[in-house]
C-alpha cells in the first residue's frame, strides 16, 4: 500500500506521446519515433533544422494533425477530445492571425466568444489579458494600425484569455526583430512564472529556447527524431542579464553543435 | 495634405485633359461639316438637346436608377444566400455551380422578351433583367469569398472548438465582405445595363419611361442628338453607382487594410 503511494506521488504527466509517427497523405513521413512525456507546469522548447516536423509534433499534440502511428494523450485523452472537455489549450502561430476586422479588444475576447461566455463574463477577463501583454491603451485599434511586434502581443493575449493549461506556440517570435523578440520573451517567461501553464516552444533560435525553457528537446532533420533532450539548469526568475552568463553562452553554443549533427 | 491633393490633380489631368481633346476634335469634325450631324450631332448639339429635354431625361434617368437599384439589391441578397449554400456543402456547390456559370453567358438581349411574357410588362421585368445580370458576379465572388479563408484561422477556431455556425458568423460572411464589394463594383454596371435592356421591351405604361425607351424611341425617329444625351445619362448613372458602392466599400473596410500593414521592422514595445 505505502509503496503505491510512492509511486503516484510524481503526478502522471499531462502530455503523453509514446512511439508517435506522422506520415503526411503523399507519404511523407514528417516525424518518426517520437516518445516524449510532458509535466504540468513544465516548459519545454523543440528546436531543429527547418523542415524537421517540429511544427507538425506541435500540431499534433494540439489535435490539429492526427498521428498515423502510436499513442498521443492529454490527461489520458486524445487531443481533440482533451481540447473539448478537459484541458484548456491556446496555440499561437507563427503569424499573428488576427481578424482584420475585429479591434484589439475583440480580436481577444474570441475565444470567449466561441466558447459561449457571456459579454458580462468576458469583459473582465478580456481587460486582463489586454493588461497583461501591455495594450491597455490599444483596445480599440484594428491590426493593420499596429506593428508586427504589437500585433503578436494581441495573439498572445487571445492565447492567454482563456487561462489555458497548455500552452503551444509555433515559432511565434521569427518574424520579429531581435530587440522585440527578447523583450517578447522576457514578457512571456514573467507570465509563465506567475501562471505556469504548461508549454511547448517550437523555434529554430537556439537561445530563444534556452531562455524560456526547462528543456530542450533537438529534433533530427526530416523524418524528426529527437536526438537530444537538454535539461536547461538556470534558475527561475530569469532575467535579461541571463543571456550574458558564460554558461548561458556555452549551452547556446553545445545545443548548436548537435543540432548541427542532427541537420547532417 | 498639400502633397495628395497635387497628387490627386496630377492622376486626374491625364483623363481630363484627353476628354476634352476628344471633344474638342468631335466639335470640330462636326462643325466644320466634315460628318453630316444625321451621322454624329456635335457635342454642343448633344448638350442642347440634353438641355431643352432635361426634365424628362431626370425622370427618366430616376426611373432607370430605381430598376438597376432594385436589382442590384435583389441580385446581393440572392447571391449572397445562393453562395453561403454553395459555401455549406461540396455536393450542392459541385452540382449548381456549372449552371451559376451559364448565367453568365445568358444573352441579356434575348432573355427580356421572355421576362416579359413571365412577369408581364412594366418595373417588375425591368428589375428581373437587371437583377439576372447582375447575379453572377455576385454569387462567384460571395462564394470565394466565403470559402478563401486563412488557414491558421481556421484552425485557430478549430482550438476553440467552434461550430459550423461560428465559423460562418464569426469568420466565413466577414471574410467574404471585401470580395461581396468587390463583386457590387462590377455588379452595378451590369445592373444599369440590364435595366435598359429590360426597358427596350418593357415600357413602365403610359407616359412613364425609362432611358432604354429614350433609347429605342429616339433612334426611331433619327434624333440622334437625344439618343446621345440619353446614352451619356446611363453612363452618368452607372458611373454614379459606382462611385457610390465605392464609397460605401471604403467606409465598410476603414481600419481593415491600413497603409505599411505587413510588419513594422522598427517596432517600439
Amino acid at each position: 500500500m505505502a509503496a503505491e503511494t510512492l509511486t503516484t506521488s510524481t503526478p502522471a504527466p499531462l502530455v503523453e506521446i509514446a512511439a508517435v509517427d506522422v506520415t503526411y497523405r503523399q507519404g511523407l513521413r514528417a516525424v518518426e519515433g517520437i516518445t516524449l512525456n510532458l509535466q504540468a507546469g513544465e516548459f519545454v522548447a523543440i528546436v531543429g533544422p527547418s523542415g524537421c516536423g517540429k511544427s507538425t509534433l506541435l500540431r499534433s499534440i494540439a489535435g490539429l494533425i492526427r498521428p498515423s502511428r502510436g499513442r498521443l494523450t492529454i490527461a489520458g485523452l486524445e487531443p481533440v477530445r482533451a481540447r473539448r472537455e478537459a484541458t484548456r489549450m491556446s496555440f499561437v502561430f507563427q503569424d499573428p492571425t488576427l481578424l482584420p476586422w475585429r479591434d484589439v479588444y475583440h480580436n481577444i475576447a474570441l475565444p470567449l466568444e466561441l466558447a459561449g461566455e457571456s459579454r458580462g463574463a468576458r469583459e473582465p477577463r478580456v481587460r486582463e489579458a489586454i493588461g497583461l501583454v501591455g495594450l491597455a491603451d490599444f483596445a480599440g485599434r484594428y491590426p493593420a494600425e499596429l506593428s508586427g511586434g504589437m500585433r503578436m502581443r494581441v495573439s498572445l493575449a487571445r492565447a492567454l484569455v482563456t487561462d489555458p493549461a497548455l500552452l503551444l506556440l509555433d515559432e511565434p517570435f521569427a518574424a520579429l526583430d531581435d530587440i522585440t523578440r527578447q523583450t517578447l520573451n522576457e514578457e512571456l517567461l514573467a507570465l509563465w512564472e506567475t501562471r505556469h501553464w504548461t508549454g511547448v516552444f517550437v523555434t529554430h533560435n537556439i537561445a530563444e529556447a534556452i531562455f524560456l525553457s526547462q528543456r530542450v528537446l533537438v529534433l533530427s532533420r526530416r523524418p524528426g527524431r529527437i536526438v537530444a533532450d537538454v535539461r536547461v539548469p538556470f534558475p527561475f526568475p530569469r532575467t535579461a542579464s541571463l543571456r550574458c552568463e558564460p554558461d548561458f553562452a556555452r549551452l547556446t553554443g553545445d545545443i548548436g553543435l548537435r543540432l548541427r549533427e542532427a541537420s547532417r | 495634405m498639400r502633397n495628395r491633393l497635387a497628387h490627386l490633380l496630377l492622376m486626374a489631368a491625364p483623363p481630363v485633359a484627353f476628354f476634352l481633346l476628344l471633344i474638342a476634335v468631335w466639335q470640330l469634325a462636326t462643325g466644320l461639316g466634315h460628318v453630316p450631324s444625321f451621322l454624329l450631332p456635335s457635342p454642343l448639339r448633344v448638350g442642347q438637346a440634353a438641355w431643352q429635354n432635361c426634365q424628362d431625361l431626370l425622370q427618366a434617368s430616376g426611373l432607370t436608377a430605381a430598376a438597376a437599384l432594385a436589382g442590384l439589391a435583389a441580385s446581393l441578397v440572392v447571391g449572397m444566400l445562393v453562395a453561403i449554400a454553395f459555401s455549406q456543402s461540396a455536393i450542392v456547390r459541385r452540382s449548381f455551380y456549372p449552371y451559376a456559370i451559364f448565367l453568365q453567358t445568358v444573352p441579356s438581349v434575348a432573355l427580356a422578351p421572355l421576362v416579359i411574357i413571365w412577369f408581364g410588362p412594366g418595373f417588375a421585368s425591368v428589375v428581373v433583367v437587371a437583377f439576372i445580370i447582375a447575379l453572377f458576379p455576385i454569387i462567384t465572388n460571395a462564394t470565394t469569398g466565403l470559402l478563401d479563408l486563412d488557414q491558421n484561422l481556421v484552425e485557430l477556431f478549430a482550438m476553440s472548438s467552434a461550430s459550423r455556425r461560428q465559423l460562418l458568423f464569426k469568420l466565413q460572411l466577414p471574410n467574404s465582405i471585401p470580395y461581396l464589394i468587390a463583386g457590387a463594383k462590377i455588379s452595378c454596371g451590369l445592373s444599369v445595363i440590364g435595366a435598359i435592356v429590360g426597358e427596350f421591351t418593357a415600357g413602365y405604361g403610359e407616359n412613364s419611361y425609362g432611358l432604354g425607351y429614350l433609347i429605342i424611341a429616339t433612334s426611331g425617329r433619327l434624333q440622334l442628338d437625344y439618343l446621345l444625351a440619353a446614352t451619356l445619362a446611363a453612363m452618368l448613372l452607372g458611373v454614379l453607382m459606382f462611385a457610390t458602392v465605392s464609397l460605401i466599400g471604403d467606409w465598410i473596410l476603414r481600419g481593415w487594410h491600413a497603409p505599411g500593414s505587413v510588419g513594422d521592422p522598427n517596432e517600439s514595445g
